[in-house]
């Protein structure tokens, strides 16, 4: 029997590749029972999801930028290229 | 200046126009302002040597963060040649605390979020989806990004951060676990109780 611990890393691990049959059977078998990582698989759908639109999103890392010496400097690399 | 007839303007409009833009996508990646700069600096001299290349179809904004991505596998490269991943740890406290001592089921286990489709349309949660994922350790943060935000396949991450498959699953894991968690203590719980 697996415990919820491994159900969750080979559901992680489903979401990059297949599972060997055998995994599956015994993943899908604790499903059956297992209401957290039946919840746990959904969720995983919806971080995918989260992330997907995430990355179509113009400002990712919040409202960061750049600074103005960094600015500078750039500029001044760009014009002795 | 304008991308409706696929021409391109000088760097020196890039940096006014997409700078910010692109040191938040190469920040979010790198975790690091300096490097981050560096990285636009990279791109834009690479842009401009390469502006031939500019094919009209995609905008301005999209060409150049596809030379982004180029310049940060290049850098993971080389950075995971200078400071290879340390092989993880077997423990990890915080994702133990998720399970029960001894048998290693759930010790809460997930709980149903409802009408998560809803909240990607609202500004607040993705402020607090971006602070989950600023509280993910570097290196979590970093997997889960270019794997479900990039869509790098695990073979592609493992050639970028000369790592193994069995360590960037656990840390894929980790990061997935801590996620979820984050979200659920500060969105999907939260909210649930308050509507």
């Amino acid at each position: 029997m697996l415990s919820c611990k491994e159900v969750s890393l080979l559901l992680s691990k489903a979401c990059d590749q297949d599972l060997p049959w055998r995994q599956r059977l015994a993943v899908r078998l604790h499903l059956l029972y297992c209401r957290g990582c039946t919840q746990f698989e959904k969720h995983l759908q919806v971080l995918r999801a989260v992330a997907r639109r995430f990355a179509q999103s113009d400002d990712q890392a919040g409202m960061a930028t750049l600074s103005t010496t960094a600015r500078n400097r750039i500029r001044a690399a760009l014009q002795r290229d | 200046m304008n991308d409706a007839h696929g021409k391109l303007s000088d760097p020196a409009t890039w940096l006014d126009q997409h700078g910010d833009s692109l040191y938040r996508f190469a920040l979010l990646r790198v975790r690091n302002p300096t490097t981050a700069e560096d990285l636009v600096q990279e791109t834009l001299l690479a842009a401009w040597r390469a502006k031939e290349n500019f094919a009209g179809q995609a905008t301005e904004r999209t060409w150049l963060i596809a030379i982004l991505k180029n310049k940060l596998i290049d850098h993971f490269r080389r950075n995971s040649r200078e400071t290879p991943l340390p092989d993880i740890a077997d423990t990890d406290d915080a994702i133990d605390a998720l399970f029960a001592e001894h048998t290693d089921h759930w010790a809460h286990p997930p709980t149903a979020w409802s009408r998560p489709d809803d909240a990607l349309e609202q500004a607040e949660f993705w402020r607090v989806f971006q602070d989950c994922l600023a509280g993910l350790p570097a290196r979590q943060a970093q997997v889960f990004t270019l794997t479900e935000v990039d869509g790098l396949s695990t073979e592609e991450l493992c050639k970028a951060l000369a790592a193994q498959p069995s360590n960037v699953w656990v840390m894929l894991h980790r990061a997935r676990l801590r996620l979820r968690e984050c979200l659920e203590q500060r969105w999907f719980g939260a909210t649930a109780e308050n509507r």
